[in-house]
């Protein structure tokens, strides 16, 4: 039944202009589950979290999240189930304007300026989280290298405690062995804090590391599901091929 | 003969094209700034962002403005006085300077200027945040970039330039009384006399109206194209270019607008 999943995709379509980006996809995504979906850069991942996220409008299809479709909603509405979300973005996103603390915390004073001790407090508790002191709490983003605003961005994300957080190629930048932290990280967060989480990569040492279940997304649909101990021997030729990194096979 | 009438039909239809266009772009602008009004009425609000770009917009705007209106009305009474000098009309020097000033160049000059430095700003702020998911990231967290970005700043903007405008005048008018007495021997008592005679409170109101329209133009195009911005670092800058342009162009035609409806 759709009530035991968290999200479910139903036939969802997008196109932009000739381009068919999504052509009915059907994904299901249980409770506390660490989904992964795998796909060639422009296969349709980010439309794929950003409809999800009500940023982006389906042509086509229901998206479910805790069994209430989300297509169509009004702002208000919408605004409700978003908070049930948390996202890192590619490029960390953080506003490049305000300290570090102020990011942290920017969702839970719905970007108010609100200086208290106990909106740093706050800050500090969910940098320590990822691995990052006091210290950082009053630098700008600008300050911080690549991998330490990834992990800004993780603690600004779950700060306001989601029920579900999208990784949006959680590892691009970064070198192998911090890209290998913010893995652990994100294992470690998602264990403890219960969430659901969606990553979407094309980085297979992440999506195995991160994902109980990997999806592969191929010309706009679902072309393979499986746990991830099987995405290796899949038996599927697309699978084969991208895990591999081969030039030749069916993806051309 | 087919060949001709293709012709034909092309021409027609590339006129059809671009009318389309513009009429489409007039809509979207429509939507955006529909949408950021009936936002801002609903809370949260954002005082402190709305302080923050009246700093940005009227604060930082000052000496420009203030160097633009002294040096045009500097130039003004000049040429006003060449020219009337022909027609033994000299004496209309202070009454031209006034009124010109007041009813068009103070508000149309400083519309511009500040056009130039806020709207491109605005632009390319807005539209690097746009490129680097920035305002994507606004509204996973819990927050309405129409209420936390665009409102704050048209609503400084029609604070801000309406004052701005205000200052200018006086600051224009007194360069050209600057020029008028100390370069071409005006009586310093008597110029102010007839600037003072000839200057109305509809010119004054006029000013302020017009100058509200200018400021939320300026924000509008600013917010609009950096709203709008795509394909990274050269999408910026298509932003930055065309909410400028757009801000002239519309702080122009509503000028003339206003201008022919009012006094007409």
């Amino acid at each position: 039944m759709a009530e035991d999943y968290k999200i479910v995709l139903r036939d969802v379509a997008k196109a932009f202009g000739q381009n068919r980006v999504l052509d009915g996809v059907n994904l299901e995504i249980e409770r506390g589950e660490s989904m992964a979906i795998i796909g060639q850069s422009g296969s349709g991942k980010s439309v794929t979290l950003k409809m999800i996220l009500g940023l982006i409008r389906p042509d086509r299809g229901h998206i479910l999240v805790d069994g209430e479709d989300v297509v169509g909603l009004g702002a208000r509405a919408l605004g409700r189930v978003r908070a049930k979300f948390g996202m890192l973005f590619q490029g960390s996103a953080l506003f490049d304007s305000l300290p570090i603390w102020r990011n942290v915390t920017f969702a839970l004073t719905e970007g108010r300026m609100v200086h208290s001790a106990r909106m740093r407090r706050i800050a500090a508790e969910n940098l320590e989280r990822v691995g990052l002191g006091s210290e950082v709490l009053d630098l700008k983003p600008s300050e911080l290298s690549g991998g330490m605003q990834k992990r800004v961005a993780l603690a600004r994300a779950i700060a306001p405690r989601p029920e579900i957080i999208f990784f949006d190629e959680p590892t691009t930048g970064l070198d192998p062995i911090r890209a290998d932290v913010i893995n652990d990280l994100i294992v470690e967060l998602v264990e403890d804090l219960g969430v659901t989480a969606l990553t979407i990569t094309h980085d297979m040492a992440s999506a195995r590391k991160i994902a109980h279940r990997v999806a592969m997304l191929y010309q706009g649909k679902i072309v393979w599901r499986g746990p991830r101990d099987r995405l290796y021997d899949s038996g599927n030729p697309y699978v084969d091929q991208f895990v591999q990194g081969r030039a030749e096979g069916p993806i051309r | 003969m087919i060949a001709i009438f293709r012709l034909i039909v092309a021409f027609f239809a590339s006129i059809g094209r671009l009318l389309i266009g513009a009429l489409q772009g007039v809509g979207r602008v429509a939507v955006f700034g529909g949408t950021t009004v009936s936002r801002a009425m609903r809370p949260p609000y954002y005082p402190g962002r709305v302080l923050e770009q009246l700093m940005q917009i009227g604060w930082y705007s000052l000496p420009v403005v203030g160097m633009t209106a002294i040096f045009s009305g500097a130039a003004l009474a000049q040429q006003t006085f060449t020219a009337g000098s022909r027609f033994n009309a000299t004496s209309t020097v202070p009454a031209i300077v006034v009124l010109a000033i007041v009813r068009e160049l103070g508000p149309v000059l400083v519309g511009l200027m500040v056009a130039g430095r806020v709207s491109s700003a605005m632009a390319a702020e807005i539209g690097t945040m746009r490129v680097t998911e920035q305002l994507d990231a606004l509204t996973t967290l819990r927050t309405d970039p129409y209420r936390y970005l665009i409102a704050p700043r048209l609503i400084a903007a029609l604070i801000a330039v309406p004052v701005l405008v205000l200052i200018a005048n006086a600051i224009g008018i007194f360069g050209g009384y600057f020029v008028s007495v100390y370069k071409l021997d005006f009586n310093a008592v008597g110029y102010l006399q007839t600037s003072r005679q000839y200057l109305t409170g509809t010119d004054l109101q006029m000013a302020l109206a017009k100058s509200a329209f200018f400021g939320f133009f300026i924000a509008l195009m600013g917010c609009y194209h950096g709203f709008r911005a795509q394909g990274g670092a050269a999408g910026v800058g298509r932003a930055t270019t065309d909410a400028v342009v757009s801000a002239f162009i519309l702080i122009l035609l509503s000028n003339m607008l206003i201008t022919l409806m009012a006094f007409g």
